[in-house]
């Protein structure tokens, strides 16, 4: 390419006096310094919240009805030997952990990018009928196909979710400027209302349904194997990467439609590929632990406190944050209580919640 | 045949919808110029920047961009070579100066290449270039309009693209930082070799700065060229609908616009009954 | 005083006002001033506006009468009439006035509150998913109830009262924790969503750990219902409305400037802080008596702002309108309630679900079909 640039005029030895120039040279090396230490602890920041995450996992599969010793966790996971302890870890708790890990950061960067996009805080990835859909397909599997169980009805989770937000998004973005938040937002709220609708018919006329449906709708990981992992890690996998991959693009799309197609983003590409991956990640985590909302929504806002608005960073903390959110509460709800387990979804929020709470009082949170 | 210029258009249809902005416009923005274009609200002055930054596909005609059709290149290809400042942008809350800045480098970046020893470079001389050095670490939404319109400024500088183009740059500016941003625009241009392209509504600071005028009105060209040779009263009447006085400006010699004290009262106020006004009266005669 | 009219394109902004060179003459007019007792009262309609809220009202009253002559047991239109005015047969007389008049009259009253509280949420947090759950008051309610129901065994009064306690509560809560040198709106919805979340995990714990007939029945309480609303429903929910309806329509004109930014509406001598918690109060208050009459039926506040808003083309927030055309929604959706799979009675909430849902659909598909947007 030989495009002649100005930059090459651009320089920084003009011919300016010189003490201006060595202040000016000053406040630049300053700059640059400021701007390397940032860098340095975002980075550092990530890879302590990975660390964190590391820990909150080990903890999650040694935590349970029966407590195995860290050494003896580690030790399995290490070294498998059949016994009793080993076979616990890997296959009830270990596969358990890691769907916990996906579907937390699964969560938080659906989340993430739904504000990112919508440029909304209070938007999260259920503003495109994810939960409402997931809901309204499980209820039709188990009203007239008779299924039970959650590992049973685990498609009709992710196709329902699927299906409901192509067709949000279908319908958000009619009309010659695309699918601008505001209509995605309604669109959203629309489609699912009629879902919900729907849900509520079938479970107000057959007890069995609903009987089934109130566990599956408060979000859980009970009872979650190798199995329903194996069979949606790929999924959750791709929207991971997919969700990673669109910072910079996420970026330039927050400078406001016009600035960013001057900048060379493609809008409306953009906006598909984010649906997109929300539809892979949320359809992958409601199909796999029910409908748990308000990671999605509260962890962006965690993340961004640590990281400002700068998507290539906020993205993979926001990750890591729903992954250690997750891991976390599940961990404390086999735990709290002497009977049974607290659900997962009932945790996030009342761990999460407070949190949130604090940060909105503490600060002026980001407007987006 | 040989290209009229870098960036031009021929035969452009503009329009929203059903609409119709502009018919059969051509347009060329000659190399190495500060053209500015003038016109009153709505003769489809910021259409026609929107439609020669590729922000709107023309119904008709093309617009041509070094050489080839603007809609030809992939879309960061356009971004490298030509810049615009819409006239809304909106700055994410809880932005940093530099953060902001650094996102101009967005047509330069690869997935894998965020950060590059360049980036930084550019993003320090383009804040150098704009005076904000000193801002770098403040946020965005705590500095003052004239602070914030460089900051936009130095971003779009950061793309590295030797055409400019800048939609009102100075609305919401007082005179003071009107002035520093145009004198930046000047320089960039003289001194750093750009081709600028700004839509203006001060039609003395147009003449000022401008090497190149185009008036608009009614979505067509109604004169370009030299300001000095095509500012005359006849025109901004014309384009305007407002009678004026156009003399040279005291300080630059360029034309300076002055508009017609309507009625007189002004004039009256301050010396009842003994004022020279000319132009006035031309406009009572025109009007008996 | 002879004004000279500026030259067209020289005023202040021609864009706003139309192109350039519009034709001369009569402008169109888009308002009619209303002046009466000699111009001491005076207001501006607009025709268009007149128009959809007349429709709106008309087409309550057609949905009124028929949701009085239908039923298992059905009466035609002239007897309901009859019975109305205290004659005709024993069974018309039950069915008319003891079974349907007040079963109609909370359906247009609740929509109405519902409708109007929504205009209200939607324009202070400026935004249109916007509705009391951003105050964590839904979320407070329906956790109020469905723990007197579900840990107190409690009687249908208890319930009211719990949803009224948890609701009121939780608002008072969000906006404690909100405030901090004032109360700013964005933080209020942030604390609203965080505390609501709160509330609904406490209430999804309680149907997960209750025996199923009793989660049966706090289900359908969540779901919004009108079965077996009587007198004394219909009378609390008026006493609520005469009081707090005159207050939000009177603070609606205020609540339309504080649109355009707190800054502006301050400059044209709005109290803004004032209005905020007042006009939030009784927004709060009003949602609070629908939801103690029916349960918290889904949709029609989010929805009817946004509808009444498309079809008469205002730009601002038509709380009036919000209001008819709540009572319309709901007055419709209990008429399906009662006869879509009848004899079985369907909550009410499934049906403003699913056809507010629908109709919200149609309305945004043929708008982007147009181009308006």
């Amino acid at each position: 390419m030989s495009l002649e640039r100005p930059s090459t005029a651009l320089d920084t030895g003009d011919d300016a006096d010189a003490p201006d120039s060595v202040v000016a040279a000053q406040a630049l090396d300053r700059r640059t310094s400021a701007a390397a230490r940032t860098h340095l602890l975002r980075t550092t920041g990530l890879l302590a919240l990975i660390a964190a995450l590391a820990g909150c996992a080990v903890l999650s599969i040694a935590v349970g009805a029966k407590a195995i010793p860290l050494g003896s966790v580690l030790g399995a996971l290490l070294d498998p030997d059949g016994s009793y302890n080993s076979s616990v870890v890997w296959e009830l708790r270990l596969p358990r952990t890691v769907l916990g890990v996906f579907v937390g950061a699964a969560l938080g960067l659906a989340g993430a990018l739904m504000q990112g996009l919508t440029r909304n805080p209070i938007a999260e990835p259920g503003i495109l009928g994810v939960n409402s859909g997931a809901a309204a397909a499980v209820v039709t599997a188990i009203f007239a196909f008779g299924l039970t169980g959650a590992d049973t009805y685990i498609w009709f989770g992710f196709l329902g979710a699927a299906v409901a937000s192509v067709l949000v998004y279908a319908l958000g973005s009619r009309g010659r400027s695309g699918a601008t938040p505001v209509r995605l937002a309604l669109a959203g709220t629309a489609l699912g209302a009629v879902l919900q609708g729907f849900v509520y018919g079938i479970t107000v006329l057959n007890e069995n349904v609903f009987d089934q449906i109130r566990f599956w709708q408060v979000g859980s990981l009970v009872g979650r194997d190798l199995d329903i992992f194996l069979r949606l890690w790929p999924f959750l996998t791709a929207g991971i990467v997919l969700a990673l991959m669109l910072g910079p693009a996420l970026n330039a799309v927050a400078l406001g439609e016009d600035l960013a197609a001057a900048l060379g983003a493609r809008v409306n590409r953009t906006r598909a590929f984010v649906a997109l991956a929300i539809v892979l990640l949320c359809g992958g985590a409601t199909a796999a632990a029910g409908p748990i909302w308000f990671v999605g929504l509260i962890v962006p806002h965690l993340a961004r406190s640590f990281t400002g608005p700068d998507q290539r960073w906020l993205l993979p903390y926001s990750a890591a944050t729903g992954a250690v959110l997750l891991t976390l509460a599940d961990t404390a709800g086999r735990v709290v209580t002497s009977s049974g387990e607290l659900e997962v979804g009932i945790v996030t929020a009342l761990i999460g919640a407070p949190v949130f709470i604090y940060l909105v009082r503490r600060r002026r949170m980001a407007q987006l | 045949m040989p290209e009229p210029s870098r960036l031009w258009g021929e035969n452009l249809t503009l329009a929203y919808d059903q609409s119709v902005i502009s018919r059969d416009l051509g347009i060329t923005i000659p190399d190495n110029s500060f053209t500015v274009i003038v016109g009153p609200n709505a003769c489809g002055k910021s259409t026609l920047l929107r439609a020669l930054s590729r922000m709107l596909k023309p119904s008709s005609g093309a617009v041509h961009l070094d050489g080839r059709l603007i809609g030809s290149y992939p879309s960061k290809e356009v971004a490298r070579r030509l810049g615009l400042l819409p006239q809304s942008s909106i700055a994410p809350d809880g932005i940093s100066v530099a953060d902001l800045v650094a996102r101009g480098r967005y047509p330069h970046q690869k997935f894998l290449k965020q950060w590059s020893r360049t980036d930084e470079k550019v993003i320090n001389e383009a804040m150098e270039a704009t005076g904000i050095v000193d801002l770098a670490g403040r946020m965005v939404d705590e500095l003052s309009g004239g602070q914030r319109q460089r900051v936009w400024l130095a971003m779009v500088l950061a793309q590295q693209t030797p055409l400019l183009l800048l939609d009102e740059p100075t609305t919401y500016l007082d005179i003071a930082h009107q002035m520093d941003v145009l004198d930046l625009c000047a320089e960039l241009h003289h001194e750093r070799s750009y081709t600028l392209v700004a839509v203006l509504h001060d039609l003395n600071h147009a003449c000022r700065y401008a090497t190149h005028l185009i008036a608009m009105k009614d979505g067509q060209v109604a004169a370009e060229g030299d300001p000095a040779d095509i500012v005359t009263e006849e025109l901004v009447e014309d384009v305007f609908g407002m009678p004026v006085r156009v003399i040279p400006d005291p300080e630059t010699g360029t034309p300076l616009v002055v508009p017609v004290d309507r009625g007189g009262r002004i004039a009256r106020r301050r010396e009842p009954g003994t004022v020279e006004r000319p132009a006035a009266r031309a406009e009572e005669a025109r009007s008996a | 005083m002879t004004l000279t009219p500026a030259r067209p394109g020289t005023g202040s902004d021609a864009a706003a006002g139309g192109a350039p060179g519009a034709p001369p003459g009569r402008p169109r007019r888009f308002t009619r001033a209303v002046r009466l007792a000699g111009g001491r009262v005076s207001f501006a309609v607009r025709p268009r506006v007149a128009a959809v809220y007349g429709g709106l009202l008309a087409a309550t009253v057609v949905v009124f009468a028929v949701s009085l002559s239908v039923g298992e047991y059905a009466i035609p239109l002239p007897r309901v009439l009859w019975a109305l005015a205290g004659e005709g047969e024993r069974l018309d007389l039950f069915f008319v006035r003891d079974v349907r008049l007040p079963r109609a009259w909370v359906a247009v009253l609740v929509g109405a509150a519902l409708g109007i509280a929504g205009a209200v949420f939607q324009s202070i947090s400026r935004n249109p998913l916007g509705s009391p759950d951003i105050i964590g008051f839904t979320g407070g309610a329906s956790t109020g109830a469905v723990a007197v129901i579900l840990v107190f065994g409690g009687s249908v009064l208890q319930v009211s009262l719990g949803a009224v306690v948890g609701g009121v509560g939780t608002a008072v809560v969000v906006y404690l924790l909100a405030f901090k040198q004032g109360v700013q709106g964005y933080r209020l919805v942030l604390v609203g969503i965080g505390i609501n979340a709160l509330l609904l995990a406490v209430r999804d714990y309680l149907m997960t750990r209750a025996e199923l007939t009793e989660a049966m029945t706090a289900h359908i309480w969540m779901i919004g219902s009108l079965n077996g609303s009587g007198w004394g429903e219909v009378v609390a929910v008026s006493i609520a409305a005469a009081v707090l309806v005159p207050v939000v329509l009177a603070l609606g004109p205020r609540l339309r400037l504080m649109e355009m930014g707190e800054q502006s509406a301050r400059g044209l001598g709005v109290p803004v802080q004032g209005t905020q918690v007042t006009v939030m109060l009784a927004a709060s208050a009003l949602t609070g008596a629908a939801i103690a009459v029916s349960g918290p039926i889904s949709f029609i506040a989010l929805a009817a702002p946004q509808l009444v808003r498309r079809l008469a083309r205002t730009n601002g927030t038509a709380l009036l309108g919000a209001g008819l055309m709540g009572a319309l929604l709901l007055a419709v959706a209990d008429l399906i309630a009662q006869q879509a799979l009848a004899p079985t009675q369907l909550p009410v909430g499934v049906v403003t679900a699913v056809i507010g849902g629908s109709y919200l659909i149609w309305v945004l598909y043929r708008e982007w079909r147009t181009g308006h947007a």
